[in-house]
Parts: structure tokens; C-alpha cells; sequence
């Protein structure tokens, strides 16, 4: 018939699609630039549905880019500042190289450089956008700010990365949102609750790195270029919303606290500042001045059914909440100078405690060890020598112990020398049939205001395996079965040889017939029979769901087997003691 | 070699009288006092210079020589000497030694010799000239001037003229006992040094100038020297010049001074281009405007206005939230950690020894936790995570090279899925127990067949038997031995004959049991003996015979013999026709129908398309049923026309039943698969069944009830509830009741046959383990 043939890969999804060279060369830049367009520009590979289709028939392995994507890319400003560059590179060679000196400096002066805000702004359209993507921007800005300033990045990077985790920390003192905090043995985990958003982020271990070589520093470098960005205009923003001075500012008092001490000795003159801030010992200026109890009273709307119930439960997490953000109110901490003193004093201080630590370890402590005000001394070594009556002397853990359990947790477990309790991780939520510890249990118990029990009570509760008694049954009924068919064959035989049975008859027996049993074993009968008459695509489905509901309970029991284990030979350990004292 | 070229040359005369002149020179100031005591002093230096300026070369040469010749007459005859009478012979004897060895002395480095070499002839050089032009200061002996020597760069003038080895390492001559050549070419022998440490010690304890002797490395001689030297050499090391009269501080001499002079300094009238302006200079400026006018060149950077940062989201605009960024993902965060990556976990989260050596030897990709649980005692002992910054970068790489998707996530509860069906127990009556078990059978029993009045079962089974049983009993009542592994049994659903067809290899014999009514058994007997033979005998596939003799006793009655193995015998429901399967690929002859009243044979197919599994006469139409392996045809017998081809949807059919209604087949598979045909709907299977785990061998419906059941190699026979609704719009229900369990599994093959009861809910099975079994 009429019309012309339609060609293939013409039109439809393989134009829909377009390779990474493709869309280099359509943009005419190099990889490297390539990257750091995407990266800058938060555009990702797409996985076509059918793959070979947009491949044109072949299948090898590549990446795709929607063209929507790549023509998106193509009016970017950034892209023209890349190719400047280029050339002021190349330009500023030729200048070396004629050793035209003035030409090189007047070169150096025009550098080309380019600005973000306008992808910030572009990508993150509002800034609830921004704030939810702040995660990684934080650990990247806390990962780079604890770099040597030698070597791998500029100088100006990390300084700007410290910065702006300062700037970040103090916020979060200052709203007091910090929710929850984990050490691992990666780094430490914070959570905290800004605008709404859940924010967590990491933050490593104050040592210094061995960098690995098969890691591409300009991507992460990119990256960071895009985070600190991100990071201080979101840090600006949030500064506006608790009228506080941005950049950061102590307050009066604050600065008059810590201008007493000699500052020379620490920091240089232009550094003193920003190690002040970073100390975190000080609240910041604000633009208006704070008035106290401004806590108002949340207006209560009438609400009917489950609204109301919402609306209760909403007003319970608050409450909680708040209690929460006083947990520290009226203590009066101390650092010793081995515990982790940046993380500690953030901590307490998110959650109203006062801090201090000696005055060679940093800059701004705010009082002496020999303060008899203080109530808790945070210590991370076997003993101490000098120890003051009036106060604890804590292992660090307490703290961040108590933050996740929302309440002052009793210190006895966390003295100096005894054996730590484990420290759980905050961020897991057992749902039903997951393996709880027992730790978790008993905090939880703490919680709810309960009295710690005896350990040899605790011990009972621990979960029962749930296994299903069918298959057991089943094997059961089919071992009878069995041992029926032999006796059987056995007279059978003994009936073809020949011989007489001595046959007896003896009374039978009533079969008690458990009713329970019987209607359970129907029930289950009954389901598989039903499973039989499943869909096919159901059935994987069906089968698949089960696989991983089993696994999570083999997990689990296999959890609570090596606890069991544990424990036992910790008994019998102290059995063993026992015995041996007696 | 030396006096031959210094003959021919006038150049090199006057070179060796420089040399001359400069070692003449230059013996003043080292040997000022060995000047004393040598046969020359500086007057006489003065006059001989002053006098022996058009002198030849070799009065030098001459001296230089003599001296060797003393030396030599020395070494001859004072061998025996002491070493400080050497000493003295040196001052003696050679000036040029001296002067030498003081040079050399001077000198603090020892390599770079001809760096040095070169200086001290620019030195003498200096002094010659000096000599020349202020003869005043030849008593110091040390002059500079800024006098030029040509021969600046000839070298060939520094040789020795005492030791004629050139310039080379002395100790080369370490081993041999001469350490040179004079001018005539005789050794210079080494002076004798036998001195031992105590010696030197005496030597240096008693000589008061031991600390100013040197030893020449030319001529290995020992050298004293001389105050005036010594003080040379203290000049030298705190970098003074040599020259003590020198000032080098004399007051400068401004030549181009701020004063304007009356006459010019050089008299070059001025340049024109210094009166005009440079068109270079004036094309570069040119070029630099216009580069600044076209903007090609930006002398000053606009300064930067707005701050570094600044209330971005000042005004959130509705309008910015683009299309993209609706469809944009978010890319996941990262997941959160678990009480397995605490510094200090409870104590049931470490890895045991196996599972640590498991986690090692494992592919890191496959890993389920990337790092090794630890427990440490405090938080002080954590150490550095060492992939800390593998982790970020992967999240980054993550970030912007993975593809991101939608996934939907489907969260149902698994009992959703499950189909709601009625419940068995509601369903009743079907068989759920097993009741009996008809042993006797040595082999497989691979088929079974009831009579029409319930009353007895055959089997017949591969020991080439078939036997008969009372189905309420399970006694065994008859054995008939057949000539062969028996295939298919099937008994004459005629209530009023009784007759039983049964097939082995080639042949099909109808049995006569002899159970049951004796009336309806004679009736069948004589039905059978009064058969005439038809006129006009026709041409048949198969050979028909009246059993006889021991056969008959037996109860054969009549024996069919096919060109090959039959597989299956199935009767008509009116018991007269008989159809049996000769399974043969290709054959035209695989399908045939006997009449038993007329011993007749038919080939209804003229072509058989594949394989043919099974076959089955409509129980109530006159329709045909042939399974193929993948296809059920039906076929009209009256119209003698194809109906219906039904799809399996299925690899190997094994089996087939047709509904007493006519309307529904179900067809097992070898690929575990039972399809329920619903023949008012569609040739496609209505409802696809995969129960059993294993190939299935039979199906089969009961007469009344709605159920069928299918027997498998698994060992299960499943009862199905299956009821069809004479409404047509209403589908039939299938619904699984009871999966009946008894047989057990030999050499793989479980369940052979199933069958139901005329009358009761009562099913029948035969298995390989040799059994037949009555589930009630």
C-alpha cells in the first residue's frame, strides 16, 4: 500500500534516549566537564525499558541520558563558563610560555569564575526542596573539613567547609532540634528535626585520613563546590528564620565569657574568631532580641473523632518533645581532655546543659574544673586521681545514652572502670516479629517509668520461636502411616510363609481426638489447598513475600540463639566464680 | 718532547718565558727566606729579569734541569740521609719546587685542579704585566692589574717543567718508586720517607716549623714555608686579597656623573627615530585599545556586588517549580545504621568465627554488612574508620551515575493473594481417607478399571496378570495370567454383559471374569458364541480369534491381534464399541474402533496428525475424543468431520476425561499441568491447574458427583471438587478438596491410574509400588 516504510530506531523510545557520547559531543565539552555539568546540575543516567530497542539493536552495556535531560543542559550559563576556562588556560600556557609577565598577571586577574546560586536556586525551587537534600551536603561538609589542608583539596574548600558545619552545629544549639545521635564505628550519626525534615548526617572520627589512591578526588571536589553552596545559603536562610546574625556572631556576653582568656596562645588573631564559634561554648547574637518563655500556648481547635485522636497524639510528641529539649537544663558538664570534646559539647549543649573542659584544650572554656557547681565530669579513662564528692564521674557513652532514651538514665552503669552497657542504635524501629535486644527492652521499660527488673527475671521474655508445627505434623502423620504399613506388610509376610497368627484381640482405645488440633490442621489444610488454586503471577508473588517473611524470622531466631549462647556462658562464667570464692 | 717544540716555536718561547718570568716571580713570595738560602734572592730575580728579558727559554729550563740533576745526584748519593737533611735539600735545591708545592698548599681544594691552574696564571699573567707598568711593586711580588693574557686559554704552558708527567692524579705513581719525568726524561725518584709515627711525633714535638711544612705532591718533597707564605695563606682563608698593599676600598670615580660636562661623552650624533614616534610601539597600543573597545581585554574585573550568600528563597515563585521537577526523583538517602554498627553492639550482633571468616573470604560487592561488627571496651579505642571516604565517594557516584526509577512497592498482605474459596468441608461428600489396600500385584499396577455394578475391580499390572478383586473386601478373587505386561484394563460399562478388555503387547483379549450375576456371565458367553461368520469376509486390520482350551477356562474369550503394541482399550458406553490406541508415529494406524457384535474393525482416521496419547468415545453424543500430544480433536462419527481441536497449552498430554455431561474435559499433562476444558467456551483450557509437583499419569470424573481427580508421579492423587452448572452462563467451580496421600514413590513413578466408583465417592488408584488403593 501507499506511504513510505517506516524506518527503524526513527522515532520512539530510541530517540527518546541518547549515550553519554552522544550527549558529550552534543554538548561539546570533555567527560571531566561532562561530570561536573551533571553533578552540578543533579542530572542522572536513565534506564530505558527496553534497552536493546534504544540501543539500536545491539545489546552492550551503556548509559543513557534522556535527551529531554541533555537539551535542558544545553542553555545552561554554566557550560560557557567551562569553556572560558578552557581557553583562559590555554592562553595563560601561551603567555608562559612567551614569558609575558604582565599579560599573565592581567590573565590571573580576569580568571573566569562561575557561581551556583542559580542552580541552587533552580534545582531546589523552594527551600523545603533544599533542606530535605541537605543530608549529604552536610556529611560531605563535615567529611572535608576534617581533611589536613595539604594536598587533596584547596585550602579555601576546607576552611569554607568548616564554616559552614560551625555555622550548622550552632544553628542546631540554637534550636535545640537534635534528635538522636549514634556512635558507630564509622563516624557519629546525628538526627535532627529542622522545619519539619529529618536531617541525618555523619561525622567522622577526629583522626587524620590515609587517603586512598583509587578515589577521584573532582568528583568529590564538585561535589563540594555544590554542597557548600547549598549548605550556606540554607544556613543563611535558617539564621533568618531565629533572627540570629548571619554570619554567626557570639553574643555580648558570650564574646565578654570568653575574652578573658588568652586567645593569643591558641589561635592567631584571624583565626580566634571563627575557633570561638567553633568551640560551641556560646550562644550567637541575634538581630532581635530573645524574649523568654515566647513558648505560646498552641491553640486548641475543636476536633472530633479521629482528628481528635491525631490531634492528642500530636500534642503528646510535642510535650515529649520539649521535655526532650530540657533534658540537660541545670546540669553543669566538664570535659576531660581525651573524650571527644567537639561532639560532647554539642550535644550537651543542644539539650540546655552548660560545658566546659580544660582551658589548654581549646579555646573557650567557660569555667575550671575546680567548680563545685558542676555535676557531671566526663571522663574516658580507667581512673581518675583527683576526684571532687559532689559529682559523677561518667564514661561518655552516658550522654549519648541519654539523648537517645529521652530521659537521664541512672549513671551507675557508667562509672569509671565498669563495663559499658551496649549502645544501641536509635534509628532502628523493630516492627513486629523483628529481634529486639534485650537492652532495648529495658530501656523501653525505663522508659515507660517501670522499675529496672533482676536480671534472672528478664531473661524469660525473650521471643519463642514461631516456627509452624504443620510440616512437623505432617511428618508425623506420615511416620504413622508408615509404621501402620509395616506392621501390615510384616503380618503380610508372616501370613505368606505360612505361619498362623496368633491372633489376639485386645481392647481398643478411645482416640482422644483434640478438637483444637483437628480444626487448626483443617485450617491449614484448607490453605493449601487454596495456595494450589493460586495465579501463577500470584503465586511468585505470594512465594516471594514468604521467602523474605522467613528469612526475617530465621534472622531473628538465629539473634536470639547467640544471645541465649552469650549469656549461658556468662553465667556459668560467674558460677564459676562464685565457686571458686567460696 | 718539550725541547724539541719550544726549539721550533717563537710562540711557545715566549709562552715559556712567561713562565719563566712568573716562577721567577712568584719565588718571592713563598721563599722569601728560602730565597736565602737558595742560590736566588730578589735582586738578583729583579736584574736577571730585567736583563734576561730577551734571555731564551732555557736558562729556566736549564735551572729547572740542574736541579733535577742535583736531586738525582742527591737521591744517588745521600739514599741514606735522614729525611730532615731532605728537607733541607729541598729548600736547597728547588725554588720551583717550592713555589709549587706553596701553590698548591694555597689552593684549599684539590679537585678543579684546572679552574686553580687557570688562576694562578692569571695571577702570574697579572704580575707580569705589573712588572711591566709599575715597577715599584715587584719587591711584594704580587701584582694585579686588568691586563688581558692572550694565552689565557692555552694550556699547554702549565706543565711542569720539573716533573713532565702533566696533570694527572699523583698517585698514580703511588706504586713505582720514581714519581715523574724530568725535562731530559730521567725518573724522579721519591724522596725516602721512612718515617714512622714516632718519628713524626719526635718530629712534630721537636721541629719548631713542622707546622708550616707541606709536602709537594709533585715532587713528594717537603717544603718549609716561608712567614711571608704562611701569612699569604692566613690572608687567603679570611678571604683578603693576597696583595697586602691592595686597597680595596679605593673611592669611586663617577664617570657619568650628574654634571653636565661641556663635551659630550661620545661624539655619535642623536638617532632620527629618537626624534620621531615608534609605529611599533603605536600598532601595540592600537591593538590594546581596540581589544579593550571590543571587550576582548577587560582591564579591571567588574567588582562582585551581592554577597557570598543571601536569602536565595526570598521570594518562592510557584512558577519556578518546572515540569521537571515534578517528575524529578529525589535520590534515596542513605540507609540508616542498625545496632550491628555501634562501637559497642550487643553482644549477639558480632560475628562468630565461621561467619568472620565467611565475611572475609566473600566477594566485597555480595557482602551483606561492609564493615566487621567490633566491640570495643570504650569510646576511646575507636579507631579511624578507614573507609570513610570510600563510602562518601561511592554515595556520590551513586548520585550521579546510577539510574533511578520508581519502583512501586507492592505492599499486600500475603493472605490477600490467597483466593477466597468455599470450603472443603462444605463440598462433601469426597473421599478423604484411605480404607483399603489391594496387595497381590508383584509390579506396577498401570491400570484399573471397576465394574459397572461397583461390585469388582481388575488391575492389570506389568507380571503380566490382571486380576480381579472385590472392591468392599479387597480379596483378591481372580488371576488371569496374560502373555505379557498388561497396559490398559477396561471393564464393559454394560450392565448387561460382562466382559472385561484387556491389552498386552500387540493383542486386546476380552475376559470373561465370570463374577457377578451368572446369568448376565452365560448371557455374555453365548452373545459372544453366537456370532456367525458374515458371507463376504473383508479385509481387516486386525485379526480376530475365539479363544480356546486353557484360555477359555481362563475366561478369554476373544483375542484381537494388532500389527503393534496397544496401549489403550476403552469401551463405548453402550459396551459395543471398542477403541483401542496403537500409538505410532506416522502410521495411518493408530486409532481403531472394534464392534464386539459383528468382530468388526474399523480405522476411522485415514491420517493421524502426531502422536496419539489417548482416545475417549462422548458419553453421551456420538462424538470421538483423540489426544495427541499437544492437541485434543474431536471428532463427529456420524458426520465423520473434525469438531473441535482443542489447545492444551501443554507439552505432552498423558491423559484425558471427558464430564458425564459431555461438556468439560480435563486433560493431564506430563508437565504437571491439569487444563479443564470448557467446551461451550473456547478450544483454550478454562482454568489451568498445576497441583502436583510431578508428571501426571491420570484423571478421571466421577459418574454422579461433581469431583475428578488426578493421580501423579509425586505419589498424591488430588480431589478436585468440580462442579459444572447447566446455566451456560454460569462457569464451572473447581475447587481442591483433598490431596490423598498413600502411595509410595518406586523408580519415580507414584500414582499410574485413578478411577472413580459408578456409584459411591469412593476413588480407586494403582501405583508402581504394586498396590491399588480405595480412598473412601
Amino acid at each position: 500500500m501507499g506511504g513510505l516504510q517506516k524506518k527503524k530506531y526513527e522515532s520512539g523510545s530510541a530517540t527518546n534516549y541518547v549515550s553519554r557520547n552522544k550527549a558529550r559531543k552534543k554538548l561539546s565539552l570533555s567527560l571531566a566537564d561532562f561530570r561536573r555539568l551533571c553533578i552540578l546540575k543533579g542530572i542522572y543516567p536513565h534506564e530505558p525499558k527496553h534497552k536493546k530497542k534504544v540501543n539500536k539493536g545491539s545489546t552492550a552495556p551503556r548509559t543513557f541520558y534522556l535527551l529531554k535531560d541533555i537539551r535542558f543542559l544545553l542553555h545552561e550559563p554554566v557550560v560557557g563558563k567551562f569553556r572560558e576556562y578552557k581557553i583562559f588556560v590555554r592562553k595563560l600556557r601561551k603567555a608562559y610560555g612567551k614569558a609575558e609577565w604582565s599579560g599573565v598577571e592581567r590573565m590571573k586577574e580576569n580568571k573566569p569564575v562561575y557561581k551556583l546560586d542559580h542552580i541552587i536556586k533552580e534545582r531546589y525551587p523552594t527551600f523545603i526542596d533544599a533542606l530535605r537534600d541537605v543530608d549529604d551536603a552536610l556529611s560531605m561538609c563535615f567529611l572535608f573539613s576534617t581533611f589536613a589542608r595539604t594536598g587533596k583539596c584547596h585550602v579555601q574548600t576546607i576552611q569554607l567547609c568548616r564554616r559552614l558545619g560551625v555555622e550548622w552545629m550552632n544553628y542546631i544549639i540554637d534550636l535545640r532540634s537534635l534528635r538522636k545521635v549514634f556512635l558507630s564505628i564509622k563516624g557519629i550519626y546525628y538526627q535532627a528535626e529542622v522545619l519539619g525534615q529529618t536531617i541525618t548526617w555523619i561525622v567522622p572520627y577526629q583522626f587524620a585520613h590515609d587517603h586512598p589512591t583509587d578515589v577521584d578526588y573532582r568528583v568529590m571536589a564538585t561535589f563540594t563546590e555544590l554542597y557548600t553552596t547549598l549548605l550556606g545559603f540554607v544556613n543563611f536562610r535558617l539564621y533568618q528564620t531565629l533572627n540570629l546574625v548571619y554570619p554567626p556572631k557570639l553574643d555580648g556576653q558570650g564574646e565578654f565569657n570568653l575574652k578573658s582568656e588568652c586567645e593569643e596562645d591558641y589561635a592567631l588573631e584571624s583565626e580566634s574568631y571563627s575557633e570561638k564559634l567553633s568551640a560551641l561554648s556560646a550562644s550567637l547574637a541575634r538581630t532581635v532580641p530573645l524574649v523568654e518563655d515566647e513558648e505560646a500556648e498552641p491553640d486548641h481547635f475543636p476536633a472530633e473523632g479521629e482528628d481528635l485522636e491525631t490531634m492528642e497524639a500530636r500534642e503528646k510528641i510535642e510535650l515529649e518533645q520539649n521535655k526532650q529539649k530540657k533534658l540537660f537544663e541545670g546540669l553543669k558538664f566538664f570535659l576531660n581532655r581525651e573524650v571527644p570534646r567537639e561532639s560532647l559539647a554539642f550535644l550537651i549543649r543542644c539539650f540546655g546543659g552548660q560545658v566546659s573542659w580544660d582551658k589548654s584544650l581549646c579555646i573557650g572554656s567557660t569555667y575550671d574544673e575546680t567548680d563545685e557547681m558542676i555535676t557531671h565530669h566526663i571522663v574516658d579513662r580507667p581512673t581518675i586521681d583527683k576526684q571532687y564528692i559532689n559529682r559523677y564521674y561518667i564514661q561518655p557513652q552516658w550522654v549519648y545514652d541519654c539523648v537517645n532514651a529521652k530521659i537521664l538514665l541512672p549513671v551507675e552503669e557508667y562509672f569509671l572502670g565498669v563495663t559499658l552497657p551496649p549502645h544501641l542504635s536509635p534509628f532502628v524501629e523493630e516492627s513486629e516479629g523483628d529481634y529486639v535486644p534485650p537492652e532495648k527492652l529495658k530501656l523501653l521499660a525505663l522508659q515507660r517509668g517501670e522499675k529496672p527488673q533482676t536480671e534472672e527475671e528478664e531473661e524469660g521474655d525473650e521471643e519463642e520461636e514461631d516456627e509452624d508445627d504443620e510440616e512437623e505434623d505432617d511428618q508425623s502423620e506420615e511416620e504413622d502411616e508408615a509404621e501402620d504399613e509395616a506392621n501390615l506388610a510384616e503380618m503380610e509376610e508372616k501370613r505368606a510363609q505360612g505361619k498362623r497368627l496368633s491372633v489376639k484381640v485386645t481392647p481398643g482405645k478411645v482416640k482422644q481426638e483434640n478438637r483444637m488440633r483437628t480444626e487448626q490442621e483443617e485450617k491449614a489444610e484448607e490453605k493449601r489447598l487454596a495456595i494450589m488454586m493460586m495465579k501463577k503471577k500470584e503465586k511468585y508473588l505470594y512465594d516471594k513475600i514468604m521467602f523474605g517473611k522467613k528469612r526475617n524470622v530465621r534472622e531473628a531466631n538465629k539473634l536470639a540463639a547467640k544471645r541465649k549462647a552469650h549469656d549461658d556462658a556468662n553465667k556459668a562464667d560467674k558460677k564459676q566464680n562464685k565457686k571458686k570464692k567460696c | 718532547m718539550r725541547p724539541t717544540h719550544s726549539g721550533t716555536m717563537s710562540k711557545l718561547k715566549n709562552k715559556k718565558r712567561n713562565l719563566e718570568e712568573n716562577e721567577d716571580e712568584q719565588l718571592p713570595i713563598f721563599d722569601k727566606d728560602g730565597g736565602k738560602d737558595g742560590h736566588l734572592d730578589d735582586g738578583d730575580e729583579d736584574q736577571g729579569d730585567l736583563s734576561d728579558s730577551e734571555e731564551s727559554v732555557f736558562s729556566g729550563l736549564e735551572e729547572s734541569g740542574s736541579d733535577s740533576d742535583d736531586e738525582e745526584e742527591e737521591e744517588e748519593d745521600g739514599s741514606e740521609e735522614k729525611s730532615s737533611d731532605v728537607e733541607e735539600d729541598k729548600a736547597a735545591d728547588g725554588d720551583g719546587d717550592d713555589q709549587l708545592s706553596a701553590k698548591e698548599v694555597i689552593e684549599p681544594q684539590t679537585d678543579g685542579q684546572h679552574s686553580k691552574e687557570k688562576k694562578k696564571k692569571k695571577k702570574a699573567a697579572g704580575k707580569e704585566g705589573g712588572e711591566e707598568s709599575v715597577a715599584s711593586d715587584r719587591d711584594s711580588g704580587l701584582q694585579i692589574s686588568s691586563q688581558v693574557d692572550e694565552y689565557e686559554h692555552d694550556t699547554s704552558d702549565e706543565e711542569d717543567i720539573r716533573n713532565t708527567v702533566g696533570n694527572i692524579p699523583m698517585e698514580w705513581y703511588k706504586d713505582y718508586p720514581h714519581i715523574g719525568y724530568d725535562l731530559e726524561g730521567k725518573k724522579i725518584f721519591k724522596p725516602i720517607r721512612n718515617k714512622d709515627e714516632l718519628d713524626e711525633f719526635l718530629d712534630k714535638m721537636e721541629n719548631p716549623d713542622y707546622w708550616r711544612t707541606v709536602q709537594d705532591k709533585m715532587t713528594g718533597a717537603d717544603i718549609r714555608l716561608s712567614d711571608e707564605q704562611v701569612d699569604l695563606v692566613h690572608r687567603l682563608q679570611q678571604g683578603k686579597f693576597g696583595d697586602v698593599n691592595f686597597n680595596e676600598y679605593e673611592p669611586a670615580i663617577d664617570f657619568f656623573s650628574n654634571e653636565v660636562m661641556i663635551h659630550p661623552v661620545t661624539n655619535r650624533p642623536q638617532d632620527k627615530r629618537s626624534f620621531i614616534p615608534s609605529l611599533i610601539e603605536k600598532e601595540k597600543v592600537g591593538k590594546l585599545v581596540h581589544a579593550i573597545k571590543m571587550g576582548w581585554i577587560k582591564p579591571h574585573r567588574p567588582k562582585e556586588t551581592t554577597p557570598q550568600y543571601y536569602d536565595l528563597w526570598a521570594k518562592e515563585d510557584p512558577n519556578s517549580i518546572l515540569g521537571r521537577h515534578k517528575m524529578h526523583i529525589p535520590a534515596p538517602k542513605m540507609k540508616l545504621p542498625g545496632h550491628e554498627e555501634s562501637y559497642n553492639p550487643p553482644p549477639e550482633y558480632l560475628m562468630s568465627e565461621e561467619e568472620r571468616l565467611a565475611w572475609e573470604q566473600q566477594d566485597p560487592e555480595y557482602r551483606k554488612l561492609s564493615f566487621l561488627p567490633q566491640k570495643l571496651a570504650c569510646l576511646r579505642a575507636v579507631p579511624a574508620y578507614s573507609r570513610f571516604i570510600h563510602e562518601r565517594f561511592e554515595r556520590c557516584l551513586d548520585l550521579y551515575l546510577c539510574p533511578r526509577q520508581r519502583k512501586m512497592r507492592v505492599n499486600v498482605n500475603p493472605e490477600d493473594l490467597i483466593p477466597k474459596l468455599p470450603k472443603p468441608k462444605d463440598l462433601q461428600p469426597f473421599p478423604t481417607t484411605q480404607s483399603l489396600v489391594y496387595r497381590g500385584h508383584s509390579s506396577l499396577v498401570r491400570s484399573i478399571s471397576i465394574s459397572p455394578s461397583g461390585q469388582w475391580l481388575v488391575s492389570g499390572s506389568d507380571d503380566c496378570t490382571v486380576r480381579f478383586w472385590e472392591v468392599s473386601t479387597a480379596r483378591c478373587l481372580k488371576t488371569v495370567e496374560v502373555g505379557g505386561a498388561v497396559k490398559g484394563v477396561a471393564w464393559n460399562p454394560n450392565l448387561s454383559i460382562c466382559l472385561v478388555a484387556v491389552s498386552y503387547d500387540d493383542t486386546v483379549v476380552l475376559l470373561n471374569p465370570g463374577l457377578g450375576d451368572r446369568l448376565v456371565c452365560t448371557a455374555t458367553d453365548q452373545l459372544i458364541s453366537s456370532y456367525e461368520e458374515p458371507e463376504e469376509v473383508k479385509d481387516q486390520p486386525v485379526q480376530w480369534a475365539v479363544a480356546e482350551g486353557e484360555g477359555h477356562e481362563q475366561g478369554h474369550r476373544l483375542i484381537l491381534k494388532h500389527p503393534k503394541a496397544v496401549r489403550q482399550v476403552t469401551w463405548h458406553g453402550k459396551g459395543d464399541y471398542l477403541a483401542c490406541v496403537i500409538p505410532d508415529n506416522g502410521s495411518s494406524l493408530q486409532v481403531v474402533i472394534h464392534q464386539v457384535s459383528k468382530r468388526r474393525t474399523q480405522n476411522p482416521f485415514r491420517k493421524n496428525k502426531g502422536l496419539v496419547q489417548c482416545v475417549s468415545f462422548h458419553p453421551i453424543r456420538p462424538y470421538f475424543f483423540v489426544a495427541t500430544q499437544r492437541y485434543v480433536r474431536v471428532y463427529n462419527l456420524i458426520k465423520q468431520e473434525l469438531t473441535k481441536k482443542l489447545m492444551a497449552n501443554c507439552k505432552w498430554i498423558s491423559s484425558m476425561a471427558i464430564h458425564p455431561g459431555g461438556d468439560n474435559v480435563i486433560c493431564g499433562s506430563y508437565d504437571c499441568r491439569l487444563a479443564w476444558f470448557d467446551l461451550d467456551l473456547s478450544t483454550k483450557p478454562y482454568k489451568v491447574l498445576r497441583q502436583h509437583k510431578k508428571a501426571l499419569r491420570s484423571v478421571a470424573y466421577h459418574r454422579h458427583y461433581p469431583l475428578f481427580v488426578s493421580g501423579s508421579d509425586d505419589g498424591n492423587v488430588i480431589v478436585c471438587h468440580g462442579m459444572v452448572y447447566n446455566d451456560l452462563l454460569q462457569n464451572p467451580l473447581i475447587v481442591p478438596v483433598k490431596v490423598l496421600k498413600g502411595h509410595t514413590i518406586t523408580h519415580d513413578l507414584g500414582v499410574l491410574d485413578v478411577t472413580f466408583h459408578p456409584t459411591q465417592p469412593w476413588v480407586f488408584s494403582s501405583g508402581a509400588d504394586g498396590t491399588v488403593r480405595l480412598f473412601t
